[in-house]
């Protein structure tokens, strides 16, 4: 295992890598920075200037409420960053705990466990997600906990099948002789192998939930209005994109550059890490 | 063989059962019930009280489970809280749209993205692949609805070639319906496709590795023989299995697609079901999704143990 000073050398040295890190690294400075910098009021409506194309006054134009666009799309990521952020944390956390327990244990309890986890990777979440926020309205809360417990089903698989690449080695039948407890050997023995592919596992499941996150938005079951969103935008706009297209194509392209930006730096440092990448989880 | 087989079509139903509980006791934590989302405000006193006896809301909750189940096995899906139809007569034409959209995506994407990974794997790091990657990776990344939108607005608003939304009902003649769901299929199976173009590739790539492949070069087989005789049939064996998971992410999808083309199917359906919050509907149709799922799963698990005798001697 290399420093993380030469994977992240290794990361830039890679064209996609390095293009991936760059467009990472703008979005978070955006996301940070955005507060400081919008010249308007993303959520102050103009009716003086509605529907205005882009120029030295509004940047990226106005929409169909005379809002300014480039205010709100600079803005429009922050809220799904922060959801995500959250949930991915969650599920990586429940996730690899519950992989690593059945990997340890086996037997009885490892094939009851995964074959729950069959049945509930099934189900379309995207459905009882969107139903939960029907019934308790469309809140960071909810989403936090729905998301986390959704996307951390397809967590326990890879944690599971990472901790029983190393369970038979013989570090771990070694300290199984001294007498450790299985406690110690999880965290002792086994995280320090499996980190890796889990830190991946993580960045990538971050981006799955932005866009289901996102998605949501579109649908207006995401992030709720007054605050701006990049899907609830879109949505927005959709209507009048013939007239106005300036309105739907820079909540595209900032969304579109964030997720190809973190799939192209996941790409490259998993390569760095020497992990196969994993694909997008049935339920995304 | 046939023994791996039964075993194989025991687990699914034991999930199917696992999946009908999950959607059930999905709604019993909610706050609230089928009741009380239908009336909204209205819902208290009397009114609350007719409609869950109506409903048979005030039977416990195994006793409801049972009930729940039976239907579903007589093929009744329970009534719309909504449409105060039978779900089974709403949720069937547009069930059949759904699957027209899943059939024309897969007949477009799984072709494509077959020959595209072949080529990129037997031309791994050359120019061609890293193109096709590189598309790949954007096509399996952006989110649905931009695509469409993007799509919409390249050849509906753009070049004026099609509508941006589909405009014919939900009982539309089969013809119709399959030229309807062109736009809508395109968007899907970029996803799908890019996703079974990647596994293509890496199988190819595993496979020209392969002492089998080396003993063929070693003995003279010419390069042409090769790669159809020997590597192409190889490295498609392990992509079977995972098309039937990637049918998990068509059914995703088709959610948002549908909602954005505004195309009639359950998708769509689902989406109207969430806003009128008639829970019955929405439990049966992810019910539906489930049984898709578990279905195709079983159906190319069963197609990859018929055509590759090597996963035979694994336990499933």
């Amino acid at each position: 295992m290399t420093g993380l000073r030469a994977t992240l050398a290794y990361v830039l040295r890679q064209p996609s890598g390095a293009v991936g890190l760059v467009l990472v690294a703008v979005h978070l400075l955006i996301a940070l920075a955005a507060p400081f910098i919008i010249p308007y009021d993303a959520a102050t409506q103009n009716a003086a200037a509605i529907l205005e194309p882009p120029s030295l006054t509004h940047l990226f134009g106005t929409d169909r409420l005379g809002r300014d666009v480039f205010s709100r799309t600079l803005l429009g990521g922050r809220e799904a960053m922060l959801i995500s952020t959250l949930s991915a944390i969650c599920a990586m956390a429940w996730g690899s705990l519950l992989g690593i327990v059945v990997a340890l244990a086996g037997g009885l309890l490892d094939a009851a466990v995964m074959r729950v986890v069959d049945a509930m990777v099934a189900i379309p979440w995207i459905l009882l997600v969107m139903l939960f926020v029907a019934a308790l309205g469309s809140s960071t809360a909810a989403l936090i906990p729905l998301l986390g417990f959704s996307y951390g089903l397809s967590v326990v698989y890879l944690a599971r099948s990472a901790a029983l690449d190393f369970v038979a080695r013989d570090f771990v039948l070694a300290a199984q002789v001294r007498g450790e407890s299985r406690w110690t050997i999880a965290v002792k023995e086994l995280s320090p192998n499996i980190r890796d592919s889990l830190a991946v596992q993580g960045a990538m499941q971050w981006s799955w939930i932005f866009l289901a996150v996102s998605s949501l938005s579109f649908l207006g079951m995401g992030v709720a209005p007054p605050t701006p969103d990049w899907g609830q935008m879109i949505a927005d706009a959709r209507g009048i994109m013939r007239t106005a297209p300036w309105t739907v194509v820079w909540p595209m392209v900032f969304l579109s550059s964030l997720i190809i930006g973190v799939n192209l730096a996941v790409d490259a440092w998993a390569k760095a890490l020497g992990i196969e990448r994993l694909g997008r989880t049935p339920q995304s | 063989m046939l023994g791996l087989i039964v075993r194989r079509a025991a687990s699914s139903l034991f999930t199917l059962i696992l999946i009908s509980v999950v959607v059930f006791a999905g709604l019993e934590f909610m706050p609230g019930d089928a009741c009380t989302a239908h009336l909204g405000r209205d819902g208290k006193g009397a009114v609350l009280e007719a409609c869950r006896a109506r409903m048979g809301l005030d039977a416990p909750p195994v006793k409801r489970f049972t009930q729940w189940a039976g239907d579903i096995l007589r093929g009744e899906l329970g009534t719309s809280m909504q449409r105060e139809k039978p779900i089974t007569e709403i949720v069937g034409w547009r069930l059949r749209n759904t699957l027209v959209l899943s059939a024309v995506a897969a007949l477009i994407g799984i072709p494509l993205a077959v020959l595209l990974g072949i080529i990129a794997g037997l031309r791994r790091d050359r120019l061609f692949d890293m193109a096709a990657s590189g598309t790949a990776l954007v096509a399996m990344t952006i989110p649905e609805f931009v695509s469409a939108t993007l799509l919409i607005l390249v050849f509906a608003v753009g070049l004026g070639w099609t509508a941006g939304v589909v405009t014919i009902g939900y009982k539309a003649p089969l013809l119709e319906m399959v030229s309807a769901a062109f736009l809508p299929a395109v968007v899907l199976s970029m996803v799908l496709a890019a996703h079974i173009m990647r596994m293509v590739r890496a199988s190819v790539i595993d496979v020209l590795k392969s002492d089998f492949v080396l003993m063929a070069r070693l003995k003279g087989v010419p390069q042409q023989q090769i790669i159809w005789r020997h590597v192409v049939p190889n490295s498609l064996l392990p992509v079977i299995s995972v098309i039937g998971l990637t049918v998990a992410w068509l059914l995703g999808g088709v959610v948002i697609v549908e909602s954005v083309f505004n195309y009639p199917g359950l998708g769509r359906l689902a989406v109207d079901a969430v806003g009128d919050r008639d829970l019955p509907l929405v439990q049966a149709i992810a019910l539906l999704f489930g049984i898709t799922y578990v279905v195709t799963n079983l159906m190319t698990d069963i197609a990859a143990l018929l055509l590759n005798p090597r996963l035979r001697t694994y336990r499933a």
